[in-house]
Formats: structure tokens, sequence, C-alpha cells
């Protein structure tokens, strides 16, 4: 499809309801149909919009707005906004409204039980993708290993994390290594 | 049901809470965020209250915190405030990503800002898969929900199915045992 706002738009909205257990779960698809189905960006092009959306502050799913800022601009971003957020806002906007009648809450106990799992296989699927697209080899998955341990072991700023990412890098590269 | 006695904040507001909330946030743990400025600093709300939101918000499709801005937002200051709580996690921050991002570009004719920003993603990564190893951890330790894990992330990985397919399906069966089992 041509990049247009509204083709943009198409390819958000069904991402919108597999956003289980927070936007990671979306990014594998997101991958797939930007990179691999419409060539709108390359691997690497859309790995540096992650990395900038992790930068950036607020809701990590904004990485649409990003991708459709920079296929087609001002347009691009509003459709890619409204599209992976929109469906899911009308959604929860329901469900919160009817709370009071689903006062047996079964089927909710039911909703969270059983997506755990799925989104627990989502999130490490997207991870799993991400280091695959990761450039600079195997010193860009060990320092992605490592900044996971530290993450789960350690409560270190993840910004923090990012930037002493970044200047390892620069480092590394003086050295000329990746 | 119970509400703390103080007064109820405008759509305004709660687009302004939101509004920082979102743009203060580096790096995830907008939740966490959340509680504390919600539950514990202005007493807007009971834990409890709190609580029942966030596990909704999980339980159902969507981004966790753009969920709970809504329901919040909703359980505060009705439809209107739903809708101020919303735009003010979304737009303030989306603002700024656009303009970061145009920023990288502008910078992008340097060699070495794309080899930081491979550093940085390599980093990033940890947030991700950090998330999904706690989150896996979460998953009761019995054949069945395990087996759903590992199906999900054989359907992504190795057949490559869209998501949409792999909730729809895989997704729909798991909820239906739990509810059989519930």
């Amino acid at each position: 499809m041509p990049p247009t706002a509204f083709s943009i738009l198409l390819v958000f909205l069904p991402l919108s309801l597999v956003t289980i257990g927070g936007g990671q779960s979306a990014i594998a698809d997101m991958h797939r149909q930007i990179v691999d189905v419409n060539h709108w960006l390359s691997a690497s092009q859309f790995v540096d919009a992650f990395a900038i959306a992790r930068l950036a502050p607020g809701p990590g799913s904004l990485l649409a707005t990003l991708i459709g800022w920079q296929i087609a601009g001002f347009w691009g971003a509003l459709a890619a906004t409204v599209g992976i957020f929109g469906p899911t806002a009308v959604l929860i906007y329901a469900v919160t409204s009817l709370w009071s009648r689903y006062q047996g809450a079964r089927i909710l106990t039911a909703l969270e039980t059983g997506l755990r799992p799925v989104a627990a296989g989502m999130i490490l699927a997207a991870s799993y993708v991400l280091i695959q697209a990761l450039d600079g080899g195997w010193f860009a998955r060990g320092l992605a290993l490592l900044s996971t341990a530290l993450l789960m072991l350690t409560p270190v700023n993840p910004l923090l994390l990012i930037g002493a990412g970044a200047g390892c890098f620069i480092g590394l590269h003086m050295l000329a290594l990746v | 049901m119970s509400e703390p006695d103080v007064p109820r904040p405008t759509p305004l507001q709660l687009f302004l809470i939101f509004a920082r909330i979102g743009l203060t946030s580096f790096g995830g743990g907008l939740s966490g965020w959340m509680l504390r400025e919600f539950v514990q600093r202005r007493r807007l709300l009971s834990e409890e209250d709190f609580l029942n939101g966030l596990s909704i918000a999980q339980a159902l499709p969507g981004v966790n915190v753009t969920n709970m801005a809504i329901w919040i937002g909703y359980r505060l200051a009705g439809r209107a405030g739903a809708a101020a709580s919303w735009l003010g996690i979304v737009v303030p921050a989306a603002i700024v990503i656009v303009l970061i991002g145009s920023a990288f570009a502008w910078i992008s004719g340097y060699e070495l800002s794309h080899v930081a920003l491979d550093g940085a993603a390599a980093a990033a990564i940890g947030l991700s898969l950090a998330m999904g190893l706690t989150a896996a951890r979460r998953v009761p330790r019995r054949i069945f929900p395990l087996a759903v894990m590992a199906a999900t992330f054989i359907a992504v990985v190795v057949l490559h199915w869209p998501l949409l397919w792999t909730v729809l399906g895989i997704g729909s069966l798991s909820v239906a045992v739990a509810y059989h089992q519930a």
C-alpha cells in the first residue's frame, strides 16, 4: 500500500486491539507490517524509532505516532495515534461505564487469568524480534542481556541505563569494535 | 462504595495532572506514578478502587496507562473527565516524541549519532525483555498456562502469525478454560 494517512490508519487500527499487557506486545506485529509487508521503513529505521520512543517520556505506544510522522508527516502521525489508541479507548470507556453491571466479575477474572500467559508470550516474542533486528552484532546482544539483568536485579533508573548504553557504544566505536 | 471526602477535580485539572505524569515518566512505570498521585498524594481514589481499575486495564486490550487514565478520569469526572485524562496522557507526550524524532533526523548525518542510538536501543530492549521475564514469572506453574505461553511465543516468532489471530485464537481458548475453572 502507498503510505497515505488512510492506509497508515488501516494498519494501526487492528494493532490497537492486540496491545494486551502494554504496547510491547504489538511491536513484533508493527515491525512486520511496517518493514516486511509495506516497506514503509527499513529495519534499522524501525529500531532507531524504537530507541527514540524508549528515550522519550509517555506511553511506549507513542512509537506508533513517531512511525506515522516519519512515514507521512503530521497526518501520518495523527492517523497512527488515532489508530493505535482509538479502538481500545472506546472499549475501556464502554467497560468502565458498564462496570457496575459486572458485579459477578467471573468473566473479568477469567479474562485476566486467561490472558496473562498470552501477554507474557507476546512480550517475550517482541523482545526476541527486537534483539534479532539490533545493529552491532554480539556486543549489542550482550548489552541487551546485561541491561535486562540490571533492570531485574537492581533498582537502576532506566533512563540512566539507556544513556549508559549509548555511551558504551560510542566508546566501542572509538575502539573500532562496532 | 465510599468515596474519599475531597473536592472533585475538573476535567481541565485532570488534563493537567495526566499531562504532567505523561511528560515526566521516562522508561515506563506510569501506573506507579498514578498510584502516588491519585491515591497517596491527593487521596482522590481509595487504593481498592485504584487496584480494581488496574486489573481491568491490564485484562483488556489497550495500553495499561491510557486505559487507567480513562478509568480514573471517568470515575472522577464522568465522560468529560475520561476524555480530558486520555488527551492529557497522549497528546503532550505525542508532540514531544515527534520533536525528539525530528531532532534526531536533523543530527542523523553524523555517524556517531547512529552508533549512540544502536547502543541506546540495545539497552532499551532490556526494558522489554525484563518485563517479559517478569510477566512469565507470574504465569502459574501449571501445564496449561505454560503451554499457552509457549504456543503464543512460537506462533509469533516461528510461525509469524499476525498478533490479532494469535490473541483471538490462543487467547480466547485460554480465557474459556480460565472461565470454566473459576
